[in-house]
């Protein structure tokens, strides 16, 4: 592969996200360890997020080596700030009840999906490798969530309500998620990552249909541009509530390997 | 030991003249070391114990997950996340082995929630303390993990086929969490200044409850010698404390770490014969016992994290039971009946 | 010799009209075969609300370790189990891989579905 700085900076921005999505997913799935609304759900809930974890480690090892400062996946996950967070908003919202924990779920996973099949074919082998490695846990993922949004908003009264107020909240941020930056678009067009519209487009038909058979309705477009952006480490206040726990050893004992 | 203090019902073992045929039939397998499956014959103290004993256990896995769960959005490092992630999974994973196996007996899942939640059912005093630092982890898995290990794997070969079959299961699976905690530990222990006095810390404060698990003496327990007999238990709790500490004290000796026992000595010839074992002080009785009935540091929050989780996981449930009975009602001929 | 015992609790079978949902999730006995394996093998139980459930459940639960391939899943009730011997206890299962069936002990009704 040839040098070209700005492919690199660009690659690397482009690394963060995924990892940081993956790491900020899982860290707030896995909150709902032993608290979950069955034993079954709490078993798979911890899988979801076991997988995440593993994938971030994946990505961020990858984004370290390419930025070429010897910085691990450790570093990045607990020594940025806020501001240098690449995730996007969708998934630093709180888990609130379970509806809104598995409507995030499936809104990310109906992106993740199509995003790391592109990425399998992507010019550059690491990036692929990765992804292959990816896509079978998350197939699963989008399998599992669509099978039970369209059961609990086909399930009764309430459950239905709770999905529907979940589907209407953070549909604005879903925004962020189908539109493409400009390093989406470069990266896309090296044949590195997935072309942007091809993956909004898929996004857009599977959770249509989804919410059709879940007896939900789709809520209106275009609420969200001025939500802030995850991507460019513009984020929600609560992404450094997470950060303040979650980095809390590392940071109070610099000198100590855990 | 996960299941403290299970009652049997009886007033002792009953003599070969007071038993019934069928009484010494079963009697007879089980002294052959058969198993006894869900559709024979039992006597009705037999399943009774057992469901308490299971369902205890079963109850004490998913407390159990919630002391160390509370590290898992704090764990410092990636792999220390997943490791710790996969571990309370693991115990979410042998409850339900576990409830599954009483419900062989004929009493439902829900059923046990219920008595757990109302408070008629207990669950293993240990996990009614908190987890203050990183070295509880640590701790947790080494002692906590270590003593429940100690009865679980004779408890693989126990009389009744679902619940020794979970325990087969559950000791495979339980292989990494001991080694995990103790790993923990040894970092810690060899690390900085500061992490070492978090590591004695933890030891400090975990070392007597975890000597409680095994429960008080019962020599002259009633319940013990007819649960043995059943072969539901298979060590005396004395015995297995004693073997704990046997064990565990040079762990501690390896770790640099000092366990918090003053009177703590080798004994060469305590069991006489040249065989030898640690001369230790025993935990707090009373503290024990108030734990269990409900004064312990963490009793609310854990009882109350359950209750939370499973009256606020109803409408869930209830949802998917409403799509699946909708399902059924559109499949033509092939309704599930 | 063994004979074929029906369900443990013919009086206690849902009648086909109604089918309100009920708060519990029935039992599930599910069977596993492993990527090299030649049979599916009887690994536990769980709970879920329908058939499909108790696969996607037991793929999370029984299969975490990449322990299996194929899932079967069938509902404890429907089980149909060999009954001991008419000589009591003294019946020994030649098979270990006993169907874990429910007993014939009186199930209290407020017990709910088993």
């Amino acid at each position: 592969m040839a040098e070209r700085p700005s492919t690199d900076e660009a690659l690397f921005e482009y690394l963060l996200r995924l990892g940081d999505n993956c790491l900020i997913l899982g860290h707030r799935t896995s909150e709902w360890c032993g608290k979950g609304p069955a034993l079954e759900e709490d078993i798979a809930l911890a899988n979801t997020a076991l997988d995440l974890i593993g994938q971030t480690q994946l990505w961020l090892s990858l984004a370290g080596e390419i930025e070429g400062k010897g910085r691990t996946a450790d570093d990045l996950a607990y020594k940025r700030d806020a501001m240098d967070f690449r995730n996007v908003l969708l998934v630093e919202q709180p888990n609130g009840d379970f509806g809104q924990t598995l409507v995030r779920q499936f809104l990310f996973d109906a992106w993740h999906l199509p995003t790391l099949q592109a990425l399998g074919d992507s010019s550059d082998s690491r990036l692929a490798e990765i992804a292959e490695k990816a896509i079978k846990e998350v197939t699963y993922h989008l399998e599992r969530s669509t099978d039970l949004v369209i059961r609990l908003g086909d399930g009764t009264g309430e459950s239905h309500a709770r999905l529907q107020r979940a589907v209407d909240a953070l549909w604005p941020l879903t925004d962020e998620l189908r539109e493409a930056d400009d390093i989406e678009r470069t990266l896309a067009g090296d044949g590195m990552a997935a072309d942007p519209d091809a993956l909004a487009q898929a996004w857009d038909t599977h959770v249509s249909n989804v919410l059709s058979r879940a007896t939900l309705s789709r809520p209106e477009d275009g609420h969200g541009r001025y939500k802030g952006s995850g991507k460019r480490g513009r984020h929600s206040e609560h992404l450094g509530y997470i950060l303040a726990e979650m980095q809390f050893l590392p940071r109070t004992y610099p000198d100590a390997s855990w | 030991m996960y299941a403290q203090m299970v009652k049997t019902d009886g007033t002792g073992i009953k003599s070969s003249e007071q038993m019934t045929p069928e009484e010494r039939a079963f009697q007879e397998r089980i002294d052959a070391d058969s198993r006894i499956e869900p559709k024979e014959w039992m006597p009705a103290g037999y399943r009774k114990t057992l469901i308490r004993q299971i369902s205890q256990h079963a109850h004490s896995e998913i407390v159990g997950q919630l002391p160390e769960s509370n590290w898992v959005t704090r764990a410092p490092t990636l792999e220390r996340k997943a490791i710790l992630l996969a571990k309370v999974q693991d115990e979410a994973g042998h409850g339900l082995y576990l409830y599954c196996a009483a419900e062989t007996l004929g009493i439902s899942r829900d059923e046990m929630f219920e008595q757990l939640h109302s408070g008629r059912a207990k669950y293993s005093s240990i996990f009614n303390y908190p987890t203050l630092s990183w070295a509880d982890i640590g701790t947790v898995g080494w002692l906590v993990d270590g003593a429940a290990i100690m009865n679980q794997v004779p408890l693989q070969r126990t009389s009744y086929g679902p619940y020794a079959r979970a325990m087969v299961r559950i000791c495979k699976e339980e292989s990494f969490h001991q080694r995990q905690g103790f790993h923990i530990m040894m970092q810690m222990a060899k690390g900085t200044e500061a992490q070492r006095r978090m590591a004695q810390d933890a030891l400090d404060r975990f070392w007597y409850p975890a000597l409680m698990m095994f429960g008080p003496s019962d020599a002259d327990s009633v319940h013990s010698a007819q649960s043995m007999a059943w072969k539901i238990k298979i060590d005396t709790n004395d015995g297995l404390r004693q073997k704990f500490v046997d064990q565990t004290v040079p762990q501690a000796e390896y770790l640099g770490l000092t366990v918090p026992d003053d009177k703590l000595a080798w004994n060469a010839d305590k069991f006489g014969e040249g065989k030898g074992g640690y001369d230790f002080s025993e935990p707090d009785w009373d503290e024990f016992f108030a734990v269990i009935s409900g004064d312990g540091p963490c009793n609310a929050e854990r009882l109350g994290a359950r209750v939370k989780a499973w009256e606020e996981g109803a409408w869930y449930r209830e949802g998917l039971m409403a799509n699946a009975a909708k399902q059924a009602d559109r499949q033509p001929a092939q309704a599930a009946a | 010799m063994s004979s074929v015992s029906s369900s443990a609790y013919p009086d206690t079978k849902e009648p086909a009209a109604e089918r309100t949902p009920r708060p519990e999730w029935p039992l599930w006995e599910i069977f596993i075969r492993g990527q090299h394996g030649l049979n599916h093998r009887h690994v536990g139980s769980l709970h879920a609300s329908d058939a499909q459930m108790a696969i996607s459940n037991a793929r999370d639960v029984y299969t975490r370790r990449n322990e299996g391939v194929s899932i079967w899943a069938v509902r404890s009730a429907d089980i149909v189990a060999s009954a001991p011997s008419e000589k009591g206890p003294l019946f020994d299962p030649a098979d270990s891989k006993v169907y874990r069936h429910p007993t014939f002990f009186d199930i209290p009704e407020e017990v709910g579905h088993m």
